[in-house]
């Protein structure tokens, strides 16, 4: 069959099973566009190349699957690199593919030219140039292979257009991977599995501190059964909300620079610490040296590099986290009774609850608004987060307890991230709520994608908590810097409802606290266009508790 | 800390040595000195690397470096028994009134002169890196122009 390049990757791509990418045409990627018009490929078209990546994360991280992005060369490319750069850190897997000059322009700087495998060579799991047509079915295949196993991530294929346009003669068939300096990792070291279990049985005061790495493997289910059948309290990271119900009894909270008091003072003192899918990151561990001193730690994780990067290990486990887990839950015995360790953390519960203020100013307090969204929803939303203050509360204080329902950038850290990854998670999950958390300087940073959202009749929410500030900025400038606030006060401001109304989206503006929960009900009724409620908060609302940059876990400011 | 030489084998394709010499510069480890080259099989390059580090830091190299696809074994070959060789061109001042002289030093070492010009020799010499420094003390009083070095190479002994 003689079929052009574009044609054999669309090809490719159906074979993977893939039904829908996210991303924006231009010069270079004209055949691949071309080829996608005869397609039954949905694509989604963003506004940005920004939103059309962070979409493809949302989508991803939502369902478990591989996110796909289009993006033609050199500023379309370059437009990605923050969206690779995010899914790099939180091990999200996405191939992307970008449009390239023809060959015989590479190198010479041609219009629109951009070394895209170069630049994104520190933030990705592999990338490719394809060279030639016949290598666009190997190429994919592998492609997928790479970002979706081991340790998932970010994959480039960057696709000469001569390359797209050239016609070969082309039978489908099946493409064997074979990649002699990359092996899917299989099983584990028995031995090391035998002695955590003997670890975790003579533990006495034994915390699990469970990360990204086990939603990543689709081990919530046996994380759960373990913390359960031992009665062992759990933690998680930012990446790790929902990988155990936030409503069991077991459960700590988030632990780190904005975790919960309880959280941090059971890691200073817990004399076992069972870490999973986690990779002990400096906003998790504070001072690396007074983490969880009184402590031995097993370290499960697929990652091998890993183990040890940060803190030393007493018992590393590389491999499959779900598998590990499962063959650590057949050798354990149920325990019934919770003990005094229990006792200890029950009173911590207690005295040092999750919990704030009034508004000085009279206005909503943000934490309201969480957890108002987290009760008219019975915690059954997808969330998704800016980065800031809006991400902190929403952990803080949106209960989640299913894995891929809390969508947050946690390693990059990017504005702008939650919106169009909103777009993404509704796109892969249509019946679920989603809501993305945001603040008012965030919103703006990808409000363009308003635009995709209202042409695909998205009904996701977008709250923002308005407070007029860059706020965990602000924040910082208030506690370290002398209260100089610097550039972060950014009073001028759009009108969030009529830019709302005029990209044809639901505007609703919140001043009252008593309002909250009536504009939440409204915005939930909306079925075929977003809505931005715009929720005027107290503007100097700051995130407690809170452990300053390097300081130990158990020096928290506030919360108290 | 120690030096550690590390023997890794890549595919022999455009970009990986950027990819290897990547990881290593991101991740804030100095490289001493590095060689490449194709091995018996064409699709495959040798890569030996000269790194600085404590055993922790030379653990964390090896497992960044087993990420790259393009990796496909890596030996840490400090402590293995193995042979290794290094190559130096010397451009050595050299009147007449000293030639002799060199030419002896050169004999020692078991080297070459593979040049000779009005005032000067290119001297050529193999050896492991001990070696190497002994004949550059040597012919450094003659006065050294110029001096180059490969970097290591290295093999494992016996049926490795």
């Amino acid at each position: 069959m003689n079929m052009r390049g574009a044609e054999i990757l669309l090809h490719c791509l159906k074979e993977e099973g893939v039904d829908t990418v996210f991303g924006y045409p231009g010069g270079a990627v004209l055949p691949i566009y071309d080829a996608l018009y005869a397609s039954d490929i949905r694509h989604i078209l963003a506004r940005h190349e920004q939103g059309a990546v962070h979409a493809a994360e949302g989508y991803a991280r939502a369902s478990g699957k591989v996110g796909v992005c289009f993006a033609t060369s050199g500023p379309g490319a370059t437009n990605l690199v923050t969206g690779i750069a995010d899914a790099y850190m939180d091990s999200i897997p996405l191939v992307c593919f970008t449009g390239q000059v023809g060959t015989s322009l590479i190198g010479r700087d041609a219009f629109q030219e951009a070394d895209i495998c170069g630049i994104t060579l520190p933030i990705t799991k592999h990338n490719y140039l394809v060279e030639k047509t016949e290598d666009v079915p190997r190429v994919v295949k592998e492609a997928f292979y790479i970002a979706r196993t081991n340790r998932p991530g970010p994959v480039v294929v960057d696709l000469p257009k001569d390359i797209m346009e050239k016609s070969i003669d082309f039978e489908p068939s099946e493409v064997e991977v074979s990649l002699r300096g990359y092996r899917v990792m299989k099983g584990f070291n028995a031995g090391q599995v035998v002695s955590a279990v003997e670890m975790i049985k003579g533990a006495e005061r034994p915390v699990i501190y469970c990360g990204g790495g086990v939603i990543g493997a689709n081990a919530a289910p046996e994380l759960t059964e373990l913390a359960q059948k031992r009665k062992i309290p759990v933690t998680n990271t930012l990446m790790g909300i929902g990988c155990f119900p936030a409503n069991d009894y077991l459960y700590l909270g988030m632990l780190g620079m904005h975790g919960t008091r309880y959280a941090n003072y059971a890691i200073g003192e817990c004399d076992v610490l069972v870490a999973v899918g986690v990779r002990f990151d400096d906003r998790v561990t504070g001072h690396l040296e007074h983490f969880a001193p009184h402590a031995k730690v097993i370290h499960i994780d697929i990652d091998a590099a890993e183990i040890g990067k940060n803190v030393a290990v007493d018992i590393p486990i590389v491999g499959d986290v779900k598998e590990v887990l499962a063959a650590i839950n057949g050798r354990l015995e149920p325990v019934e009774e919770f003990g005094e360790w229990h006792k200890t953390i029950d009173r911590w519960k207690e005295e040092f609850p999750m919990r704030y203020g009034p508004s000085a100013e009279g206005r909503i307090m943000p934490q309201h608004v969480v957890e108002k969204i987290y009760d008219i929803t019975g915690g059954e939303a997808i969330i998704t987060t800016e980065v800031g203050q809006n991400q902190m509360w929403s952990a803080q204080y949106f209960k989640g307890k299913h894995p891929r329902s809390f969508i947050t950038s946690g390693g990059l850290g990017t504005m702008g991230f939650g919106f169009p990854a909103a777009i993404g998670a509704k796109i892969a999950c249509p019946d679920k709520v989603v809501i993305d958390i945001a603040g008012d300087g965030s919103i703006q940073m990808n409000i363009q994608e308003l635009g995709t959202a209202t042409q695909y009749k998205l009904p996701v929410i977008i709250c923002i908590l308005n407070n007029q500030f860059l706020g965990m900025v602000r924040q910082w400038q208030g506690l370290f810097y002398g209260g100089r606030y610097s550039f972060t006060d950014i009073e001028h401001q759009p009108d969030f409802v009529k830019l709302a109304e005029a990209y044809g989206a639901v505007g609703i503006r919140v001043k009252e606290a008593d309002q909250v929960e009536a504009a939440l009900r409204q915005a939930l009724e909306v079925k075929d266009r977003p809505v931005i409620i715009d929720f005027w908060v107290d503007r100097e609302a700051n995130v407690y508790p809170m452990v300053p940059p390097g300081a130990a876990l158990f020096n928290m400011l506030g919360g108290d | 800390m120690k030096k550690h030489t590390l023997s890794v084998t890549v595919e022999n394709k455009p970009g990986v040595l950027t990819r290897v010499t990547t990881v290593i510069r991101r991740r804030g480890y100095n490289i001493e000195s590095l060689t490449v080259g194709q091995t018996e099989n064409p699709s495959i390059s040798r890569i030996t690397l000269v790194v600085t580090g404590d055993d922790r830091i030379i653990e964390q190299v090896t497992k960044q470096l087993y990420k790259l696809v393009d990796v496909i074994k890596i030996i840490d070959i400090t402590d293995e028994r193995s042979v290794e060789r290094e190559l130096v061109l010397v451009k050595v001042k050299a009147d007449t009134s000293v030639r002799s002289e060199i030419v002896q030093i050169v004999d020692i070492f078991r080297g070459r002169i593979v040049d000779i010009g009005r005032s000067s020799l290119i001297i050529e010499a193999t050896g492991d890196s001990g070696k190497i420094d002994a004949i550059e003390e040597a012919l450094a009083p003659f006065g050294i122009i110029e001096l180059v070095r490969t970097g290591k190479v290295a093999m494992v002994r016996g049926g490795k």
